[in-house]
Parts: structure tokens; sequence; C-alpha cells
């Protein structure tokens, strides 16, 4: 077990942030959203939709991405970045539940869906997908509780399902990722030329498998400082390799596709638009490329994690991009988020770093580096999945 | 859920035996078909005085507080615009009085497959057989999708509420369900409303259009725009000018459905596949095993 540190000056910060945005969630309620928020008529969607939401689900991603390389793939030797991914993912997803419900203008409504079906629409989908998403990670999330509360019978029995809910999570994020994009296709006249495409979903898609990835090696890194255990670098060259090959897919269509709907003009028009694409594609998709394709940043733990935190800044960009900026122009209204919302945003990510830290300490998920013996019954070392 | 088995494309053309020109480029003709669309409401800009009883009457029958609106809102579901024209052009009814403006009625258009209702996840918002597409709060979670996805800017959310709904005309359903005409229209003065059949109301737009080539633009707006609506504006000011924006003829709905329809095939040929090469790599692993055993 990993040693519990005296809470830190970094922890009390965030529990007053978590505070903080309590305070503003309660006012919220109190006097509607348009107490604690910039929207309006014109711009009915803004950095909760956006961010917390689009950005929270798309950084959820490596659950998947590690489901299914260890899974499906068997690439055992991933092993030992599938918890951490799976449970980042599960308090994303949790996050994510906890913003759209102060996101929606009739929260207790929330359940409809699973009785009001409307299978014509994407929010649907999207609705039923975080349902049952947030419902495996918890089942697979539950193995770790139930080996530390060391019951190894109905461990076994859970550890049965896992082939199951493997597929079941690769199915539902490909679903739910791509349909976050699929949800601005049915507005052509509001989105800008740079980012409408009918192929949203697929872009969507592939860049939640990279920033999955990326997410993974991110995660990893950091949970190395801060629990002080080894990098493995092996595993994060693999990982990067992964992401290499995904992203430049991921830039030879969005180049393909721009070019192909003449989207390029585009560029050649000054403004908050072309600014935010430039920065998403340069920051985000090139650098990163240029920086894994040299062998000097390819091959080592900085490097590799530095790729990977421009890729994680790109998809948030991206993401912010398509529910933000690119519909700004449209609608003729100056959306700048109040404060209050950007707190209330904020105040969710303390919560969920805060949930992590509790996690790691008191549940066996790291260290993250390959399978690590536990003891099963009769004192046998137990694998860990 | 109707809207999107067979998509009813209109024709104006073919339909009305003339030809006008409807309003973006042109476009082969489809299939003409003429179903029972249900009532709708042609509205005349080039009669419209700019009196405001329509908008009157629209707050007085559904309790919302008197007063002239500039935009639409909550208790406002219909209101009076005022456009400067950018040359002077004579009013049909106010002469050289009336000639720098035009001003016209707005408010939901409620198309024959309406964005929202596509959007909708709870199916709150919905287009009734009879014409008006209605919104039942009820229903509604509030995730405002139906604002993004409508693209005439409708819906209208109350953001100052703690219990909000969304807000835009349904038509007057209820007093059409009492056998009544909308209240905005019962109000007009000026005939410049007119309800009733949209198969009849297109024919009547077109009759007026052929009637007086020198008056009027040669588009009826709604007849395809965003696959065509209930509500329907002739104009003798070309409807750009008047701000009125520029819609896609393909019915929204059908721009999520090319992905959302898809999705049944995804699921089986995902789930088959994935767990095919789960299977594939995990006997290889396995005799790999065996044969590393067998060398031992």
């Amino acid at each position: 077990m990993i040693a519990i540190r005296r809470p830190s000056a970094g922890r009390v910060l965030l529990w007053l942030l978590v505070l903080a945005g309590a305070a503003a969630v309660t006012i919220r309620f109190a006097g509607g959203l348009g107490a604690v928020t910039h929207l309006s008529d014109q711009f009915p969607w803004g950095v909760w939709i956006g961010f917390d939401v689009m950005v929270g689900v798309a950084l959820a991603a490596g659950a998947f991405t590690l489901n299914a390389t260890v899974h499906l793939f068997h690439l055992d030797r991933y092993g030992g970045l599938l918890r951490p991914a799976v449970l980042t993912g599960f308090l994303g997803y949790l996050m994510v539940i906890i913003a759209l419900l102060v996101d929606l203008g009739r929260p207790w409504n929330i359940w409809h869906p699973i009785i009001m079906w409307n299978p014509h629409s994407v929010m649907f989908e999207v609705a039923w997908c975080v349902m049952l998403y947030t419902a495996v990670l918890g089942l697979e999330f539950g193995q770790a509780v139930l080996e530390r509360l060391r019951l190894w019978r109905l461990l076994q029995i859970a550890r049965m399902s896992i082939g199951p809910l493997v597929v079941a999570a690769v199915i539902l994020s490909t679903l739910h990722q791509s349909s976050l994009g699929s949800l601005f296709l049915i507005a052509p006249g509001k989105l800008h030329p740079l980012w409408y495409t009918a192929l949203l979903p697929v872009l969507f898609f592939i860049s939640a498998v990279a920033v999955g990835l990326a997410m993974a090696t991110v995660e990893a890194a950091a949970a190395a400082r801060l629990f002080r255990h080894r990098l493995d670098l092996p595993v994060l060259v693999g990982l990067s390799r992964a992401t290499l090959i995904i992203l430049t897919v991921y830039l030879g269509l969005k180049v393909l596709d721009i070019a192909v709907r003449g989207a390029w003009t585009a560029l050649f028009v000054p403004g908050v638009e072309r600014l935010m694409f430039g920065l998403e594609m340069g920051v985000g998709v090139i650098l990163p490329l240029l920086l894994l394709s040299v062998n000097h940043f390819s091959r080592s733990a900085p490097g590799i994690t530095l790729a990977s935190a421009l890729v994680v800044v790109g998809v948030v960009l991206n993401r912010l991009n398509v529910a933000v900026t690119g519909m700004l122009g449209s609608s003729g209204a100056l959306y700048v988020p109040a404060w209050t919302e950007v707190l209330i945003t904020v105040s969710i990510v303390a919560a969920g770093i805060l949930a992590y830290l509790w996690v790691m300490e008191h549940l066996p998920i790291g260290p993250p580096h390959g399978p690590r013996p536990v003891d099963g019954p009769n004192g046998a070392p137990w694998e860990m999945a | 859920m109707s809207n999107l088995t067979r998509r009813e494309f209109f024709h104006l053309a073919a339909a009305s035996g003339i030809g006008v020109a409807v309003l973006g480029a042109a476009r082969p003709a489809r299939a003409a078909q003429t179903t029972a669309a249900g009532m709708g409401v042609l509205i005349d800009i080039a009669r419209c005085v700019g009196c405001r009883s329509c908008e009157a009457a629209c707050k007085a029958a559904h309790g919302f507080p008197a007063g002239e609106s500039q935009d639409l809102g909550p208790q406002s579901w219909t209101y009076v615009k005022t456009v400067r024209l950018t040359a002077p052009h004579d009013h049909m009814n106010l002469g050289g009085d009336g000639a720098r403006t035009r001003t016209f009625k707005v408010q939901c258009m409620h198309c024959m497959e309406p964005a929202c209702a596509s959007a909708c996840p709870v199916a709150a918002l919905r287009k009734t057989p009879q014409g008006p597409v209605v919104y039942e709060a009820d229903r509604c979670i509030g995730c405002r999708y139906c604002m993004i996805a409508c693209p005439f800017q409708v819906p209208r959310f109350e953001w100052r509420k703690a219990v909000p709904a969304i807000q835009k005309c349904n038509m007057c359903a209820d007093r059409q369900a009492a056998g009544k005409m909308p209240a905005c229209v019962e109000a007009c003065p000026m005939e410049a409303l007119q309800f009733g059949p949209r198969d009849r109301l297109l024919a009547e737009a077109a009759r007026r259009i052929a009637s007086d080539r020198a008056r009027y633009v040669p588009a009826i707006y709604g007849a395809e725009e965003g696959g065509g609506t209930s509500v329907l504006y002739v104009s003798d000011v070309p409807f750009q000018e008047l701000g009125f924006p520029v819609v896609s003829r393909q019915p929204l709905p059908a721009y999520t459905w090319r992905v959302l329809g898809k999705l049944p095939g995804v699921v089986i040929g995902l789930g088959a596949t994935l767990t095919a090469v789960e299977a594939v790599i995990r006997r290889r692993m396995e005799m790999q095993g065996l044969e590393e055993r067998e060398q031992r």
C-alpha cells in the first residue's frame, strides 16, 4: 500500500475550490442557469458542454483504448496502465454526469431517456451511452474494490464477466465518442466550415483513441512523480508509437477533408476561428507528430510525456472549438463564460482530482508498471487483471 | 417517429403548375408528392402594415404580459419585425409612407420535418399530424439541443427560472383542437395572415405571385426551406434583404440520421469483430505457450 500523505497545501486548495463551486451551484439551482452563466438564447451551450462534457468524455477515452489493448489484443505488458485508466475513465464519466446535472435545465428528468425514446436523436444515443458505459466502468472498477475488501470468491465471479464487459466498453465508447461529433451534424448552417464536416463522428472517434493513449501516458508520468514510482520506458515508447500512427491518420484525414470540402479558403479569413484552428492543429497535432518522429524525443520519457501532453491539449482545443469557437460566428452572440461558469468547471475537476488521489491511496490501482502479484486466497499470488 | 421514414419533398413548381423559383441554389426537382400535411399559416409581407395586432392577440391568448417585443422570448412567441430597406419601395397598403421599411411577423416555422423534434432526446417536441410542432415540458430534460438544431433560431429558454422550460409558438394547437384558428390569424386586420391546409396555402401563395408578378418576388419562403415548413411567407422584397436565413433544403434530421441509421450495423459488426479478434489472438498465444513448454 502507498503511504497516506498529510493533507498538503494543494489538497486544501482543491477542497476550497470544491466548496466555492458548490456555493455557485447552489446559486444556479436557486436562480436558474442565467444566474451563474453567460448563456443566452443565441448561445445556449457554453463551457459546461464544451469542456465538462465534450472534453471530459474525450479524456476518459484511455479506459476503452487500454481495455482493448490489454483484453482484446492481449498486449499484457500494458496491463499496469489499465486500472489507472479505468479509474480515470470512471471518475471522468462521473464528473461528466455531475456537470450535466448542473447544466441541464431540468436535471430531475435526466432519467427520462430510459423510458421516453427518440432513436432519431443523437442526444438520445449520447444519454444511453453515458448511462451504460458508466455502469460498465463501474463494474470494471468494482473489481479493485472487491480485491481491496479481499472478497476473492466474488472477484473470481467478476473476472468471468471481463470479456463481455470489455467488448461492451469498446462498442459503447466507439458509439459515444463519435456521437459527440454527430451532435453537431444537425447544425450545418451554424458550425464554422473549418469544423463542420460529415466526418465529424469519424474524426471525433480517431482523436479519442489518440487522446486515450496520450492520457494514459500523461497519467503514468504524473503518477510516477506523485507516488514516486519508476516509469516503464518500453511501455511509454509502445504507447507513443501507436499515438504517432493514429495521429498521422487523423492529420491525413483532416487535411483531405478540408481540401475536398474547400474549407481551406476559410484559413484566409482572419479571425478567432482561424487562430483557434491553427492552435488546435499546430500545437495539438503537428507539433506532437514532429516530436514523436524525432528519435531523441520519441525514446525519452520526458519527450514522450511532452508530446502526449500536447495531444491532450490539442483534443481539449478541438472539442472546445467545435462546441464553442465554431458556433460563435453564426450565433451573433458574444459569449465569454461567466467567472461562476468557469469556477464550477474548475471545482468539478478539483473534485475529480481529490477522488482520484483518494482512490489511488486506498485501493489497489497503481503502481503503473507491469502486472503485480497480490496476495490471493491461501496466500497464493494473485495476478492483477 | 414518422418524420424520417420517407421524406416528402414538395416541389412547388410541380405542385402549383407555374414556374416559381425557390430561395437558394437551383436543384433538380425531386418527385413531387403532396401528402396530408396538416394546417399552416401563410404570411404576406406585402400586405403587412406592422400594426402588431397579431402580437397582441398572441400574448392575450397565452396569458403573456402585453407590450411590444423586439425579439422572440419566453413570453413573446411571436413579434413583428421591422426591417429598413436598402432602397425605398412603395408599400401595397401604405404606398410611399411605408416605402422605407417592411414589417413582418416572426415565430416558429413549424417545419414539416422539424430539426428540434429530431434532436430532442425525449421527444418533448413533436410534429403533430395537424401541423403544429408542440412541446411538452413534463418530458423535457432541459438539454437545449433543440436550440442548437433549429435553423431558424426559434426555441427560447427560461434562463432566469429555477424550473425552466423551452418556449415557442405552438400554432395555437389548443385553439385548433377546439375548431378555432390561431389567435394571430384571427386578429390580423389586413388579411396578411391566412390559416388553412398547407397545400392550399402553397397554391394560394403561388396564385398571388402569379397574379401580381410586378409586385411579388417569385419565391415562397418555407416551401422547401428545411425540407418545407407549415408557415409560409410571400413578399414584395427579396427574403435575403429582409434577413431571412438561408436554410438547407434537405430536412435537417437527415444529417444526423445518416449516422444514427448506421448504428445497429456498427454495434453488431463491431461486437462480432472484436469477439473474433480476441478469440484468435488468445488462441494464438495459447498455442505459442504450448510450443514453448514442449520445447522445454
